[in-house]
């Protein structure tokens, strides 16, 4: 099958500055993609190529087959963009902008999916609203329908959630995650692991210009293998078997490392036979953020 | 075709939507200048015969109006996209370069020729101004404001920031049109200055457009039109090259 996205031996140098040294990338059709990297590792860079804005030293970029190079009007046709800056054109209102949007695109007669977008990302009340009224988060919105006007079967989104406020931040998501539903390809880059670790099935971290891992989500989840459980007392003390096992203390909370869950019952139990009131109990399971902060210390 | 039309038409409404300053206050500056040289000069200075000042003036001031106008038009809209970054908006699309060309170039004639037409009906109401060639005078304003859109959109992708577009504006684009025959004849020159008018394209434009209306010029307006023809193809060749390469737009 076509990978929708696709990277070969991608360099870029801005000076003496090598942003990438040579990334090797496949994304597949329907996939939710997750582009994860310190500031500065080349995440956007890596974005601009194929969005063409940049141009690769050597490589190639393809999106759903097409060289952004040679067959760049397929490509970008093929392609939507959330840029991570917030911008916006002040002289027009906002179905203006994505009715111009949509123009550049060769679609003509878009008025209905227009109309959709703008229900779908709850900007019908500011649709005749000139862009420069709007506030940053409906500024946001606008950026992510002008990116989906054509109907692009590859959407990437730059930090689309950057200084964006709980609820539209879930409201986009679910809007994103319906059109991955749909079949659209998404790639995502963010500094929030969290949602990362929430929505993408596959992901590759950034450093210096290199991929430095790439897999799916559960197996990168699975290179920590630690397992911890906290616990807070109300009374008594941690027996000193326990006492032996036990992580600095965080606050007025315990850590104790597991190999297993299974071992939890014989601690709580162990606990109980010492006297010890357990008032609060939490399992910390590991999470893409620490997987993140290791494989980073490891390259 | 339809992103090259939606492009020019997105140009085109967005200095109709500010047409207070995009068309009618150069009318206004225009007229200005009018009013004040005509008053002090017109009974001193007869450039051909039996035309009087103030309607030799009148075409040199609707074409120094086409001219600044179509600049102001393509570069101010190409140096506030780049530093809002809302350039991306027309970087991100399937726009081929010569598009990206044609869009803001006719754009920027459109605004030069409306801002010219404006100034040209107003003026009437002061003298009566002869159009003896109007084929002549379209032709010229035509390709005059070609030439000055096109070198908006060099001077608009190469400054950075406002100021380095207002130097070239400033440095430039009016010397170059002042010092053209706006409000003189090159003839009374010395023969010195008269030579050096000779290399500023801006002069033939000028020079061309107002043998349109008394039938009278400098130079011969076939001479004039082939050399705002060969610098408008120049300049063409060249702007196109420098969008074909991405300068300063694709990185």
């Amino acid at each position: 099958m076509t990978p929708a996205i696709e990277f070969c031996g991608v360099h870029k140098q801005f000076g003496t500055l090598e942003a990438l040294k040579g990334v090797d990338l496949r994304v597949e059709p329907g996939e939710f993609f997750g582009l994860l990297g310190p500031n500065g590792a080349g995440k956007s860079t890596l974005i601009h190529v194929l969005a063409g804005l940049v141009r690769a030293s050597s490589g190639t970029a393809k999106v759903m087959g097409h060289d952004v190079r040679s067959d760049y009007r397929a490509a970008r046709r093929s392609l939507g963009m959330v840029p991570q800056e917030l911008v916006y054109d002040p002289f027009f209102t906002v179905r203006e902008t994505l009715q111009i949007q949509s123009g550049y695109y060769g679609v003509r007669g878009n008025a209905a999916w227009i109309d959709e977008l703008l229900v779908g990302l709850d900007l019908v009340s500011k649709a005749d609203t000139y862009t420069r009224m709007l506030s940053g988060g409906m500024k946001r919105r606008v950026l992510v329908a002008q990116a989906l006007v054509h109907k692009p079967p590859v959407i990437v989104l730059d930090e689309p959630t950057a200084g964006v406020d709980v609820e539209l931040r879930q409201n986009l998501w679910q809007f994103i995650r319906r059109l991955n539903a749909e079949g659209h390809t998404i790639m995502l880059t963010t500094h929030y692991l969290e949602e990362a670790e929430m929505l993408c099935s596959r992901i590759a971290m950034l450093k210096q210009g290199r991929i430095v891992a790439l897999d799916t989500k559960q197996n990168l989840l699975n290179l920590i293998t630690d397992k911890y459980v906290r616990l807070k007392l109300s009374a008594g003390a941690l027996p000193p078997s326990l006492v032996a096992r036990a992580r600095p203390m965080e606050g007025d909370c315990f850590v104790l490392p597991l190999t297993d869950y299974t071992e939890l019952e014989g601690m709580l139990r162990e606990l109980r036979e010492s006297g010890a009131v357990i008032e609060e109990v939490e399992l910390i399971k590991p999470d893409l953020e620490e997987v993140f902060v290791q494989v980073m210390h490891r390259h | 075709m339809t992103s090259l039309a939606t492009l020019f038409y997105k140009e085109v409404l967005r200095f109709y939507k500010v047409i207070l300053q995009t068309v009618m206050a150069p009318i206004i500056t225009a007229l200005l200048y009018l009013l004040i040289f005509s008053h002090v000069l017109s009974e001193h200075v007869q450039v051909y015969p039996g035309v009087s000042y103030t309607a030799f003036l009148i075409p040199g001031l609707v074409m120094m109006s086409v001219l600044q106008n179509a600049f102001a038009n393509s570069s101010s809209s190409l140096i506030q996209s780049k530093v809002t970054d809302n350039i991306v908006f027309v970087l991100l699309p399937p726009i081929a370069y010569w598009e990206f060309f044609l869009a803001y170039v006719a754009a920027a004639m459109v605004r030069g020729m409306v801002v010219g037409a404006g100034v040209f009906l107003v003026a009437m109401w002061f003298t009566e101004v002869p159009l003896q060639h109007p084929l002549w005078a379209f032709a010229f304003a035509f390709f005059g404001s070609a030439i000055l859109g096109i070198l908006g959109v060099i001077a608009g992708i190469w400054a950075n920031q406002f100021d380095q577009l207002a130097g070239f504006q400033n440095f430039i684009i009016v010397p170059l049109t002042f010092l053209s025959g706006v409000f003189y004849s090159i003839h009374s020159l010395p023969e010195f200055w008269q030579t050096v008018s000779h290399f500023n394209p801006f002069f033939y434009m000028i020079d061309g457009f107002r043998y349109g209306f008394f039938g009278v010029s400098d130079v011969s307006p076939s001479v004039s039109l082939g050399v705002v023809l060969a610098c408008g193809l120049v300049l063409s060749l060249a702007t196109l090259q420098l969008l074909k390469s991405g300068y300063k737009l694709r990185y």
